[in-house]
């Protein structure tokens, strides 16, 4: 479980985040939605402590990351896995590396059990035998599933994605949407998902919170999503043509 | 704007410094850099070395047109600039824009690849892990190559003496030998220790402060270049000194 307590975040006089408090809860993938500038990827990011929030408290399992140093927050960092907006991919390692580095930094494994649970995540997301492919080598699709791979090497409890979906076709984006429910399922984790596809937010979203110019605006799921009366989170959803016509058949 | 980069670059050595994660990694790591940073440029500064041990003989035997001055003090008067001067400042010069703007371009692409995020999230300490590999890489491999460079300046002189006629190579190598004092190697090593961490630590700082895209990373690649090479510059001064 993550607690979300009333975060401020400013870069400069650019306030960006203005009392953001929510739950993200174990076993449920939970979409953190909203346009471009609305402040999701900065609230993704002083979740996990890439930015240092000005004001508030990010809260796992009730331990207070935001106070912890960095020494202090490995134990949980341990937990987190993540996947970024591109990937995040070591260049200089294979496949292989990517998914085994942080087991070789933190684990006792020997190299055969490193390899086995690599090859077990490739498996997971369908990339067996893709062990010695480079980054550069891989489609964008590939390396969004390497991501994922690497980020449940370490069997992780809390799992972020940041724009899982972007610059993916929809069919592979729905592969994604799929592999991420099924993991959250499987591993039992509380998944955090920033995302402005609204494929993913229909099909995915159990928990959505909607920001708008850095506020929260609306919270609920997918199902409640269509009938809610808030001005700027249906001008957001309905945006487009196909969506408007969605609307009209629910 | 001096003090804070100077501050944030301090802060940045104060987390390189923090004890590894786990030290058989590191271990890879460093003898990965030391072969990229060592036996990378070791044909660059072979190539530098030579050909300014060669020129210089035949300039100081240009220079030194008197019967009175016998001819095995261009061999003398090139060895203590080589070993003093040349072999380690136009080393680090030159290793400050081939090994300098490599990590500089390296560590920044990270940063805007969102790699360095990616490393600290799994709770690794990004800057030791990437940087401190670099520096002490950095500051055993320019020794290193600054003995070379010595070696190949020394060699090329006598090279360059014999093919143009300055020097005899019988004159050269009693100028070389004759009243050598050990302590000029060992200010070179001072030297070279000192621009090994400068090259390696203000590109590291460049590059891990990006911000931005491709544009930015190439900015903060000739920036910590420049940087290198004046701070270079300063610290030989200091050096020379404060030795000598």
């Amino acid at each position: 479980m993550i607690e979300v307590n009333d975060i401020y975040k400013s870069f400069g006089d650019n306030e960006v985040l203005r009392g953001i408090s929510a739950n993200f809860e174990p076993g449920k993938i939970s979409l953190i939605i909203g346009g471009s500038g609305s402040g999701k990827s900065t609230l993704l990011k002083c979740m996990v402590g890439l930015h240092e929030p000005n004001k508030g408290k990010v809260l796992y399992q009730k331990q207070d990351f935001t106070r912890l140093n960095f020494e202090e927050r490995i134990p949980i960092r341990k937990e987190i896995g993540m996947l970024f907006q591109n990937s995040a991919l070591f260049d200089s390692m294979t496949v292989e590396e990517n998914i085994t580095f942080p087991l070789q930094m933190f684990s006792e494994m020997s190299n055969k059990e490193r390899i086995e649970r690599a090859n077990f995540c490739l498996e997971r997301v369908n990339l067996e035998g893709r062990n010695k492919l480079f980054p550069a080598e891989l489609s964008g699709g590939m390396k969004k599933r390497v991501g994922i791979a690497r980020a449940i090497a370490m069997t992780p409890k809390y799992l972020f994605c940041d724009e899982p979906n972007s610059g993916l076709d929809p069919r592979t984006s729905i592969v994604i949407d799929e592999l991420i429910q099924d993991i959250t399922e499987e591993y039992n984790t509380t998944t955090v998902v920033v995302t402005h596809d609204m494929n993913s937010v229909m099909g995915i979203g159990q928990y959505i919170l909607f920001l708008y110019q850095g506020e929260k605006k609306w919270e609920g799921s997918n199902k409640e999503i269509a009938h809610s009366d808030v001005e700027e989170l249906n001008d957001f959803v309905f945006a487009s043509p196909f969506m408007k016509i969605a609307k009209e058949k629910f | 704007m001096f003090f804070t980069s100077f501050g944030k670059y301090l802060l940045l050595l104060k987390t390189v410094f923090k004890k590894p994660e786990k030290g058989s990694i590191y271990w890879k790591e460093i003898m990965h850099e030391m072969n990229s940073i060592g036996v990378g440029s070791l044909g660059l500064v072979a190539i530098i070395s030579t050909f300014i041990g060669a020129v210089m003989t035949m300039q100081i035997a240009f220079q030194l047109v008197s019967d009175l001055i016998p001819n095995s003090i261009i061999g003398q008067i090139n060895r203590d600039s080589s070993i003093l001067e040349l072999s380690p400042t136009i080393s680090a010069l030159v290793l400050a824009g081939k090994v300098g703007s490599s990590i500089s371009s390296q560590i920044g692409s990270m940063r805007v690849t969102e790699q360095i995020d990616a490393l600290e999230i799994m709770g690794i300490n990004a800057p030791g892990y990437l940087i401190l590999p670099k520096i002490l890489a950095g500051i055993t491999m320019v020794p290193v190559l600054v003995i070379i460079s010595i070696f190949l300046a020394l060699s090329g002189g006598l090279i360059g003496g014999a093919l143009s006629g300055a020097v005899t190579p019988s004159d050269y190598i009693m100028g070389i030998t004759g009243d050598f004092r050990g302590y000029t190697i060992a200010v070179a090593l001072v030297k070279a220790f000192v621009f090994g961490f400068i090259i390696t630590t203000i590109a590291a700082y460049h590059g891990f402060y990006v911000k931005g895209g491709a544009l930015e990373v190439g900015q903060a690649s000739t920036k910590s270049v420049v940087v290198s090479c004046i701070m270079i510059l300063v610290a030989d001064y200091v050096i020379t000194a404060l030795m000598l």
